[in-house]
């Protein structure tokens, strides 16, 4: 445990002084500003920040997540003639990098928010789903990311999986959904969707959002199962539920890989 | 002393290691040599456990290396391709390997005086030159003081100062009983540093013995004819 | 408090232990202040002297330490203008009738028990003033539509400052006009519709003024049927089972200053003309059929000044026509307009649209109203020769809204890039969202 501490740390040492996670972290920052400075309605902001981390967060995690193990490989390998367990170094890498992300977002878009937001505890709660929902993506596709990388030896197949991976759980998913819901018109569909729902992270993310943002609308709809889940704190516990597992799977599966794997 | 058996790797239908068996002995000084492809890199990696054999077994005194890694202790290795952090200082790279062999408490630091490489160590990796990596990664190598010496290609990249620095510092810890296991494409080096040679060719062991054994056994005047007329195949017979 | 001549400043008399049960006189001043001091004394040295049946009105104690026990017996006793003081207690006497225009004070709030069976108060008298009594339990009736107090056919009576717990109806009027019921508490606790009561319910009065009273639980917050020319002003009512306030044939009647939380199905105004409502909170009435407000076959009416907040739909339009919604804020609603397609020449100007799920939803592909001049935080136009006006017109209708009303489930998808993307490519070539129905005058900033 004290090796992957230690393997973190300086995974974070070097990647927070990385030119890339700067630039990272201004983007948040100044999106969010503007956002702020431009627009009088927090709501607004809200709605624009949700839109900026169910589509930037994933984007950037899974290339940024993709290339860094790809160009990492020989220090891997030099780690790896250490003696050092393979999963451990594999957590390391993962943490190593996702905690700084993750930290780029959070102050990204939470210092701008305390320091010029005037309404802030109004939407207090909202702030905070939306705030999980981005550190959620962020591991999610880290570890999504680092599956695909770790399978891969073909960099520019990996990375060509992973912007495809990207398009397909923000874009076409939701297109294909949209597609079943109007084929299947007739059947009783509720069911079936939130199980949809849960097999696409992003989707998650925008629920486990939207049921605190968009709670007004959702309860409007009649449908029972609908109203279950929206209403309370069953969807919020699906949601979160099933993001654990979109993130804890992908992680496994990697580190299974990456324990048998020959480099 | 590290003992190979029967060992067998394939990489999808590229077989590597066709069967290896061979005997290291403690103490000794081992030029892998063979071309590009000959499988030396995977035999290496195979001991450093990087790669998992197909078939067959690796032994390191008498242990049988199986997804373990604590034997590891036991070896330092030079990769020919030097590569870390790029935001971490020199300084916070020997201090990253030193934690994380934390059982480790002795450090051989012998070679980062010789090397100069103090001046350094506030520098950033990605603002260092490919030579001054390659000697972060020697140093690294010898750090712990390891029983077993694996280097890929030490001298590569280094500037003739530094390379007979670490030529002399390979000499010397073999005069210490250390078993040391190195490649080079410069055939020079060998006559200098080897004692014994295995030759792979297309996964296979096709010499492995002492120098003076090659040179004779080819009847050829030099090494580098009778690797080359072992290359053209000119020659049946290897020993083990 | 009133007596029956309307004056304003009564006076009591104190007791100072006087041994005579009517011992507070009521007099009239219409004259000067100066004059008060002087007829004050004169009536105290009255009292104690000679108590005498000249008087104009009487004073009725009945309490537990009294002569008289029960209301019941004070009322047999009672002419036109007296006023009846009811001590602190608890009394149980079934339904009191009151046909004399009396004035019934309870002091210290004393209980008028329905004992879960009976209608409590009845009355049938003109300028009856109820005031500070706790009316509770009355029993459940489905024929008599048991009221803890209902009036019939009565002009001018004054209902103010009670507290109604756990009745069935609250404060039942029918025939009357010119009644005020004003600071009245009224709580019930049902949880079905049908086993629930409206708080406040009229049928077929006229002039009436509802005023700062406080309902929650009852079916129905406040209930106006053929109601003429009343004022509803700042109540509060809110947890209601169906709606907070609901009216229906009730024209020219004002609404202001009032507060609508969390009610079932939130507000609904149906069959009426000419309605005013205007400085009016509606918030968090949340459900399939829940509004913030529902009207429905409106016409010539005016909301102006309200607020919409956190409704799964804020305002409703069926039928409606010549309504005007001007300078409210319709804010974080599910939706905010949802108009149908048989509404026509309404107008919504100068509002607020704020982060809403939905601006305006439609089952009509066509528009027969008016958008100007409203500001809408979804709009992304721009404003380059700066008068505040977005130089591209707005279409406040998304596509995803159409989707959603054809297939319902859909509304998983809310907020999805690919909706996302579908909203904005329906916004550049429309096709399934009215053509006309286009705020062209957006603003580019809201209105405080």
């Amino acid at each position: 445990m004290s090796i992957l501490l230690k393997i973190i740390r300086y995974q974070f040492h070097d990647i927070s002084r990385s030119k890339w996670i700067i630039i990272y972290t201004s983007f948040f920052f100044l999106v969010t500003y503007g956002l702020i400075s431009f627009s009088n309605d927090t709501s607004k902001v809200i709605i624009s920040l949700l839109n900026v981390t169910l589509i930037i967060i994933p984007l950037v995690s899974i290339i940024f997540g993709t290339i860094y193990l790809y160009n990492n490989k020989d220090y891997i390998i030099l780690i790896l003639s250490q003696p050092i367990k393979r999963n451990v170094l594999y957590l390391g890498l993962y943490f190593g990098l996702t905690i700084p992300l993750a930290l780029s977002f959070l102050l990204g878009v939470g210092v701008p928010i305390l320091l010029f937001s005037r309404d802030l505890k109004e939407n207090f709660e909202v702030l905070v789903f939306l705030f999980t929902a981005g550190i959620f993506q962020t591991f999610i596709f880290v570890s999504i990311s680092f599956l695909i990388a770790t399978l891969n030896e073909n960099k520019i197949l990996g990375l060509g999986l992973s912007i495809f991976c990207w398009l397909f759980f923000s874009v076409l998913y939701d297109g294909l959904l949209l597609l079943v819901i109007n084929l299947c018109q007739d059947y009783p569909l509720e069911k079936i969707l939130i199980g949809f729902t849960i097999l696409n992270p992003v989707d998650l993310a925008r629920i486990f959002v939207t049921l605190k943002l968009d709670v007004a609308a959702l309860m409007g709809y009649t449908g029972a199962v609908f109203q279950k889940f929206f209403n309370g704190n069953l969807g919020n516990f699906i949601s979160l539920l099933s993001l654990l597992v979109w993130l804890v799977i992908p992680l496994l599966l990697g580190i299974r890989k990456f324990f048998k794997k020959d480099f | 002393m590290i003992t190979i058996e029967n060992l067998y790797k394939k990489f999808g239908t590229i077989e590597a290691l066709k069967n290896i068996s061979a005997e290291i002995s403690k103490g000794s000084i081992t030029y892998l040599v063979g071309p590009n492809a000959s499988g030396k890199t995977t035999l290496i990696k195979s001991i450093l456990g990087l790669v998992k054999p197909t078939s067959g077994n690796i032994l390191i005194d008498k242990e049988k290396l199986n997804g373990n890694f604590s034997y590891r202790e036991k070896i330092g290795y030079m990769p020919q391709i030097a590569s870390f952090p790029e935001n971490l200082t020199v300084e916070e790279i020997f201090s990253m390997i030193k934690n994380l062999r934390a059982n480790t408490k002795i450090y051989d630091e012998e070679l980062i005086e010789k090397f100069y490489l103090k001046k350094e160590f506030k520098k950033r990796l990605k603002n260092l030159s490919g030579g001054t990596r390659q000697k972060v990664n020697a140093c690294i190598a010898f750090l712990f003081d390891p029983e077993i010496l694996i280097l890929d290609e030490p001298t590569a990249g280094l500037d003739p100062v530094s390379s007979s620095i670490l030529k002399d510092k390979i000499i010397h810890e073999n005069t210490c009983g250390k078993t040391i296991i190195f490649t080079s494409h410069i055939l020079s080096e060998l006559e200098e540093l080897a004692e014994q040679v295995v030759f792979l060719l297309e996964g296979q062991i096709r010499f492995n013995g002492t120098i003076s054994n090659l040179i004779s056994s080819t009847e050829k005047q030099n090494l580098e004819r009778a690797i080359a007329s072992i290359m053209n195949g000119n020659n049946d017979e290897h020993s083990s | 408090m009133l007596n029956r001549n309307g004056n304003n400043s009564p006076f009591y008399l104190p007791q100072r232990g006087s041994k005579k049960d009517f011992s507070i006189i009521l007099s009239n001043f219409s004259e000067k202040d100066s004059c008060r001091a002087v007829v004050f004394l004169f009536i105290w040295f009255f009292n104690f002297y000679f108590l005498s049946e000249t008087l104009s009105a009487k004073n009725i104690h009945v309490g537990a330490h009294q002569k008289i026990r029960t209301i019941q017996s004070a009322l047999k006793i009672i002419s036109n203008g007296d006023s009846v003081i009811v001590e602190e207690g608890t009394y149980k006497e079934k339904s009191l009738l009151i046909d004399k225009s009396i004035i019934l004070i309870g002091k210290n709030s004393p209980v008028l028990s329905g004992e879960n069976k009976y209608e409590i108060m009845k009355i049938k008298a003109d300028n009856v003033v109820v005031k500070g009594f706790i009316f509770k339990d009355t029993g459940l009736n489905f024929i008599f539509d048991n009221a803890a107090i209902k009036l019939d056919s009565v002009t001018n009576c004054t209902i103010e400052k009670n507290i109604f717990v756990n009745n069935f109806f609250g404060i039942y009027l029918s025939r009357s006009s010119r009644c005020k019921i004003i600071g009245n508490e009224l709580s019930a606790s049902q949880t079905k519709e049908t086993y629930s009561g409206n708080g406040i319910h009229l049928w077929q009065c006229r002039e009436m003024i509802i005023q700062k009273n406080k309902i929650e639980g009852h079916r129905d917050g406040i209930y106006f049927e053929f109601v003429k020319a009343s004022t509803i002003e700042e109540n509060k009512s809110e947890n209601n089972l169906r709606y907070g306030l609901h009216f229906m044939f009730s024209d020219s009647c004002k609404y202001s200053g009032n507060f609508f939380k969390k009610n079932g199905a939130g507000v609904a105004v149906m069959f009426t003309r000419n309605v005013d409502m205007h400085n009016n909170r509606f918030e968090y009435n949340w459900g399939g059929a829940a509004y913030g407000l529902l009207l429905k076959d409106i016409s010539d009416s005016r909301i102006f000044e309200n607020d919409f907040v956190k409704n799964s739909c804020a305002i409703y339009y069926e039928g409606c026509s010549r309504v005007t919604t001007h300078n409210n804020n319709l804010t974080e609603n599910g939706t905010a307009i949802r108009l149908m397609a048989n509404s026509m020449d309404n107008s919504f100007s100068y509002n607020n649209f704020i982060g809403n799920s939905f601006d305006v939803t439609t089952n009509s592909t066509r528009n027969y109203n008016s958008f100007e001049n409203n500001y809408w935080s979804e709009y992304k136009g721009y404003d380059l020769n700066k008068d505040g006006i977005g130089d591209i017109p707005h279409r406040p209708v998304k596509l995803f809204s159409i989707i959603i009303e054809r297939n319902r489930p859909s509304l998983i998808l809310i907020r999805s890039l690919f909706v996302e993307l579908l909203n904005a490519a329906e916004n550049i070539f429309p096709s399934l969202t009215p053509q006309t129905l286009i705020d062209s005058k957006p603003q580019m900033k809201r209105y405080l």
